[in-house]
């Protein structure tokens, strides 16, 4: 298997009113041709910040990438010139944005923004491009779709604009798609149709993705990978059955426990994690899980927040307790 | 989109009946007679009671009010807005030969207004925080707040009297002498176009910067379109939302300013009649041109929904 992203140590900052915000501090992972990394973390812990950050797509200011590398075919997409990096969006690197109803343009017809791609990245003329678009379309499951090319954004429910973003994401075959909680605004029904949906496409073509979610069910379900996230750092990382059967995290072992599993013991209930995640404004030096944490110790108070350590495998926890499969 | 054009229509034919009315009683309140006015300028000096009393049957003045508007309205929907009290010219025929020098200034004013303003807005904005952008924000706070009289008698002080550099009044057809009608309208365009640049130039300034924060505009950026491609096609359509919205607003002060503008630049549009014609009760010439600029305001109003509809697909018309 070829390595297709490395990313090492990526640090990104924001500026605000009241402090540095460290959205992003320290993060490494690495990404295989054709695999499914899924990115786990409850809301606000840096996920979008850590994909955003790759494709220089966060705000500066205030966002700043204070440090760290990102190597996409040998290249350090951190350092890229700005021409370079443009031809890398959406034709090697695609995304798919969480929120369905902002993330299109309200002022242009779909036929526009999909069209737009292709010119761009593949050179296709613009009767091409429609209709290379359309079958897009319908490949994503979007009825009538000769007709409804010419509509505007508002003229299509939330799943469906979805549908519409995935079509242009794997318009210019990219190499990575980064589908960042590409459902969490979506009906549940809808939710799984999509995620069907996407993950037909990437194996159709053999593209890698990251699944950014804050449910590890779903990640469980299409991802090889699992990195699991926590205050701006990856607090877990392993296979899917790496992390399933023997959660090491106190972090991971409560997301486990907040998924309904299918099968569990009746009576068995649901068990959501206690308290609120921190500021990344001022972290505390020991580690940030500690006041919701269950297996805390003593020591914990005294330790600084450790570094990742190997537990075999491809299995790493950010965590000196031995707790792996306690659940 | 017909119906609601076709209710529009009717809403604004209810304004102008409105506005009519409404300058038609307030002429009226206001102290002063047109026939004294006309009496006691030069040559009939002489007249009696009498012949003053027969004077203001022959004008129509002595009718109820109600008949004398329903006369008017009559007969200015066929076209025929009177006779001066005064003067005695033909309303539509003097407001045939002064549209043309208005509309020549307040068109270049609207449009100078709303093209440099929205370019100095969005140029602003995506310059936000450099020296452009200041020096920018500055300039239109000064010309929002500035008012017209007062820069244009400090223009022509300045550059007509002591510079030399323009004439300081009148105004003839680009058609008649080019040249000389471009020196001429340079002062009083300015004038008359610095509200519409400086409050489209900052409205446009937040609307660029609102727009460029959206989700569509990261995705934009997301498939590797360049910034030229973004501001122009993402950007731009969507800023201009609310820019062209308030051009009602643009529209209205610069049919307003023309009175004044025109009155100190001495332009002879409809703005410098109006004055004079206010001053001497001339209320036949009064409502005339009032009935015409109300007629400008809501056409033009129904003109820039329309375009805002163009503008923004979501817009529907029930
Ligand atoms: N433009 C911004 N300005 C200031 N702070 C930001 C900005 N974008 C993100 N952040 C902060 O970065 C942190 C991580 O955000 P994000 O990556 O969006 O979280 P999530 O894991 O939910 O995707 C959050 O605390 C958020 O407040
Ligand atoms: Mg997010």
């Amino acid at each position: 298997m070829t390595m297709l992203l490395k990313v090492e140590d990526l640090k990104t900052e924001f500026k605000t009113e009241r402090g540095i915000v460290k959205a992003v501090d320290g993060v490494s992972y690495d990404v295989n041709e054709g695999e499914i990394i899924g990115l786990v973390g409850e809301s606000g812990c840096g996920k979008s910040v850590s994909q955003l950050s790759l494709l220089r797509l966060i705000p500066i200011p205030p966002g700043r990438i204070v440090d760290g590398r990102a190597f996409f075919e040998g290249e350090d997409l951190l350092c890229m010139k700005d021409e370079k990096i443009r031809s890398v969006r959406g034709r090697k690197i695609a995304m798919i944005f969480q929120e369905p109803m902002t993330s299109l343009n309200p002022a242009l017809t779909i036929c526009r923004q999909m069209t737009e791609m292709l010119e761009l990245h593949l050179k296709m003329d613009l009767k091409t491009a429609k209709e290379r678009s359309i079958e897009l379309l319908e490949k994503v499951g979007i009825p009538d779709a000769k007709r409804r090319i010419y509509d505007y954004p508002h003229q299509f429910s939330g799943g469906m604009r979805q549908r519409v973003m995935v079509a242009m994401a794997i318009s210019c075959n990219p190499k990575l798609i980064i589908a960042d909680e590409p459902t969490t605004a979506l009906d549940a029904t809808i939710q799984a149709q999509l995620l069907e949906l996407i993950n037909q496409m990437v194996q159709q073509s053999h593209t890698a993705m990251v699944l950014v979610t804050h449910n590890l069910g779903v990640v469980a379900r299409y991802a090889q990978r699992i990195n699991v996230m926590y205050a701006g750092r990856i607090v877990e990382a392993g296979t899917v059955d790496e992390i399933w059967e023997q959660p090491a995290h106190p972090y991971t072992i409560g997301l486990l426990q907040s998924v309904p599993k299918l099968g569990a013991q009746a009576g068995k209930k649901l068990v959501p994690i206690q308290g609120l995640p921190p500021n990344l404004i001022n972290l505390p030096p020991t580690c940030p899980f500690l006041p919701r944490c269950r297996y805390k110790s003593r020591e914990c108070y005294r330790e600084p927040w450790g570094e990742l350590r190997h537990l075999g495998g491809r299995h790493y926890v950010r965590c000196h307790l031995d707790i792996r499969g306690e659940l | 989109m017909t119906t609601y054009i076709l209710r529009r229509i009717v809403q604004s034919f209810v304004v102008v009946i409105f506005v009519t009315v409404m300058v038609f009683l307030v002429m009226r309140l206001l102290p002063g007679d047109p026939v004294l006015m006309l009496v006691t300028s030069g040559e009939l000096q002489e007249f009696t009671q009498e012949q003053i009393d027969a004077l203001r049957e022959e004008l129509g003045l002595t009718n109820p009010l109600y008949i004398q508007y329903v006369d008017w309205l009559r007969k200015a929907v066929s076209g025929d807005l009177g006779k001066s009290l005064l003067h005695r010219y033909d309303i539509a025929e003097e407001i045939k030969r002064r549209l043309p020098v208005s509309l020549h200034l307040g068109a270049f004013s609207f449009i100078i207004g709303i093209t440099v303003g929205s370019l100095l807005g969005a140029i602003s904005a995506l310059r936000r925080g450099k020296w452009v952008d200041m020096l920018v924000t500055v300039a239109a706070n000064i010309g929002i707040t500035a008012p017209p009289f007062w820069l244009g008698i400090l223009l022509i002080y300045i550059l007509g009297l002591y510079l030399g550099w323009l004439p300081i009044y009148g105004y003839t057809s680009p058609f008649v002498d080019f040249g000389k009608s471009m020196l001429q309208s340079i002062m009083p365009i300015f004038c008359m176009s610095l509200f519409p640049i400086a409050s489209t130039a900052r409205l446009m300034r937040s609307s660029v910067i609102e727009v460029i924060q959206q989700d569509y505009i990261r995705t934009a950026w997301s498939k590797g379109l360049n910034e030229k491609i973004i501001v122009i096609r993402h950007v731009l359509k969507n800023a201009l939302m609310p820019v062209v919205t308030m051009q009602g607003t643009v529209l209205r002060n610069i049919i307003g300013g023309s009175v004044v503008i025109e009155t100190v630049f001495f332009v002879p549009g409809m703005g410098l009649l109006l004055t004079n014609s206010i001053l001497a009760h001339d209320y036949t010439v009064v409502q005339g041109i009032i009935l015409i600029l109300a007629l400008a305001v809501v056409f033009s109003n129904l003109v820039i929904d329309i375009i805002y509809g163009w503008l923004d697909p979501r817009i529907q018309y029930e």
